[in-house]
């Protein structure tokens, strides 16, 4: 069964932007699943389309099989959605915000306050819940925000830019935490802007773009696609003048560092070879860009230019 | 039963709201009343004749409770449903499986709530001032709640519409404050001209203080069951209207 299917979905807002041009797109159940596209693309018109936030004009939405139009109750039964802006009281206890969400799903007060607290101590928000939640860091408040989206055990789980603006060490944790959800059977669709965070978590990828979904592959598939790839490569001594390794483009960025540009199908193995037999010893290395990152921006170009 | 748990989710979560900031919603009402009887009833009351067969002071119970009723109940739900809308928690009721009707009836409950707990306030300071006797609990509780509820779904659709605090404001102090002091309060229309009864007679609020009034007291202007009716077909156009905008999403989605 399909977590999400979409069909020909389309949103005109009362200015006349059409912000969805007939989108199409499924998503399997248990995926873990980006949806990624520059701002204004029409990623938070989708989800808020899912998750009843937003009036569609046109097309169908099913989740886990129920359609939006005929079952919506059921629809909002399966999801669960952490928005990209908080969206809670501040004035509320933090218990309080979960016990509340739980009820309104139809969750009895001793079910709601068991769940409650479940949520609370897996977010390590236990300790909070009587505080009002305009005194939590940026980081509770995020975490909060999961809790609550969790505390009626949805099937679906929609992240928006969950992660923006938390330190990196909360940022991994949460990615900890969400690999266990998805582990769990919940299917969690996922946008963000840190396009390492949607290669990190994610089996499946669509990029949408002016409304339209530009691609929708395999994560791997994707990255295989990849033409070229820019290393950085950290070397133990300074080097004075740049070995010739056929197939291989190597810049000097400064006495102890090089650029090496490697084309798609070559493998690592020449360059180290190339390297070594010049004498120089590799440190470390790591990609210069997100390789992520380096498609989607192609891709993006490309669907700008086709569409015009 | 789902559909029972949200509803009480949703009135239990208002009446917390408004229990913990009771310094700014049942005080206020309780000191405002002590202080219009000890100046209208008292000061300014003894040198006036009866009204009706009753003592002034006594006269203007009924009026002061339900006016109090009416300002807490559309003051409860424009608020809260207001600041659901500009904090934006409002969308964890709308992306949550609870029809519309549910939601408006969790929030007019909510409004009832603080009604009943702001109109029990006051009737108590009430009785420091007055001594009388209720006519009938019946009509009294009735016209009590029906007040509630009416000025509940007032308060909500003032919300749906609203875009700035000052649109909450607006209609409390422009519309809703002035029909009060004009719904007999303080006087009988038969103490007025003919022609400002008649106008009178246009003023919703009027038929609610008189059946509140012929509850508590025994004496109306207007025929209370004329009054409940009144009230009735206002409860139901309001509810339609509020439940159509809840469903469209107006001022909610986009």
């Amino acid at each position: 069964m399909k977590a999400l299917r979409i069909r020909n979905l389309k949103k005109t807002y009362a200015g006349g932007v059409q912000a969805l041009r007939g989108i199409d797109l499924d998503v399997g159940e248990g995926d873990f699943f980006a949806l990624l596209g520059p701002n204004g693309a029409g990623k938070s018109t989708t989800i808020g389309v899912i998750c009843s936030l937003v009036n569609k004009s046109e097309g169908s939405v099913e989740v886990l099989g129920y359609d939006q139009d005929l079952a919506p109750e059921a629809v909002k039964s399966c999801i669960g959605y952490v928005p990209q802006e908080f969206n809670f009281n501040p004035f509320e206890p933090v218990g309080e915000i979960l016990i509340n969400q739980a009820g309104y799903y139809g969750l009895p007060r001793v079910e709601a306050r068991r769940q409650a607290e479940h949520c609370l101590r897996q977010l390590e928000l236990w300790d909070k819940r009587e505080e009002q939640a305009r005194s939590l860091s940026g980081g509770m408040k995020r975490r909060l925000m999961i809790a609550r989206a969790l505390v009626h055990r949805p099937r679906l789980l929609i992240l928006d830019e969950p992660t923006a603006g938390v330190d990196i060490e909360i940022r991994l944790s949460m990615w900890e935490f969400l690999r266990a959800v998805n582990a769990d059977g919940t299917t969690i669709i996922l946008t963000t802007h840190y396009l390492e965070e949607a290669e990190n978590l994610c089996r499946n990828i669509a990029i949408i773009n002016d409304g339209q979904i530009a691609e929708r592959t395999e994560m791997s598939k994707m990255l295989r696609r990849l033409h070229q790839q820019d290393l950085i490569i950290d070397v133990v001594e300074p080097v004075e003048a740049l070995p010739e390794i056929p197939g291989y483009r190597l810049k000097r960025l400064d006495a102890c560092m090089l650029e090496a540009e490697v084309t798609a199908g070559r493998d690592l193995n020449g360059l180290f070879e190339g390297l070594l037999a010049a004498g120089i010893q590799v440190l470390s290395m790591r990609n210069k860009q997100n390789r992520l990152e380096q498609l989607f921006l192609d891709m993006v170009q490309n669907h700008r230019e086709r569409s015009a | 039963m789902r559909y029972w748990t949200a509803f009480s989710t949703i009135v239990i979560k208002e009446v917390l709201r408004f229990s913990r900031i009771w310094v700014q919603t049942a005080l206020p009402p309780a000191i405002t009343t002590a202080l219009y009887f000890i100046i209208f009833g008292t000061l300014i009351g003894s040198s006036l004749g009866e009204i009706e067969g009753l003592r002034y002071v006594d006269f203007i119970v009924p009026g002061l409770i339900l006016m109090a009723v009416i300002s807490n109940s559309y003051a409860n739900v424009v608020s809260s449903f207001y600041q659901a809308k500009f904090q934006r928690n409002v969308e964890e009721l709308l992306i949550a499986p609870v029809p519309p009707w549910v939601v408006l009836w969790g929030y007019v409950a909510g409004g009832v709530a603080r009604g009943v707990v702001v109109g029990l306030l006051v009737t108590l300071v009430s009785m420091i001032f007055s001594d009388f006797q209720v006519y009938s609990i019946g009509i009294t509780l009735t016209v009590f709640v029906l007040t509630s509820i009416l000025f509940s779904l007032a308060g909500f659709i003032n919300a749906v519409f609203a875009n700035s605090f000052d649109d909450i404001v607006i209609i409390p102090t422009f519309v809703l404050t002035p029909l009060t002091y004009l719904g007999g309060v303080f006087y009988s229309i038969a103490m007025l001209p003919e022609f400002w009864q008649k106008v009178s007679l246009a003023n919703p609020v009027l038929y609610m203080i008189n059946a509140f009034r012929y509850g508590l007291l025994g004496v109306s202007d207007i025929p209370v069951g004329l009054a409940v009716h009144i009230i009735l077909g206002f409860i139901i156009f309001l509810f339609f209207v509020a439940l159509y905008l809840l469903k469209k999403g107006v001022g909610i989605k986009s």
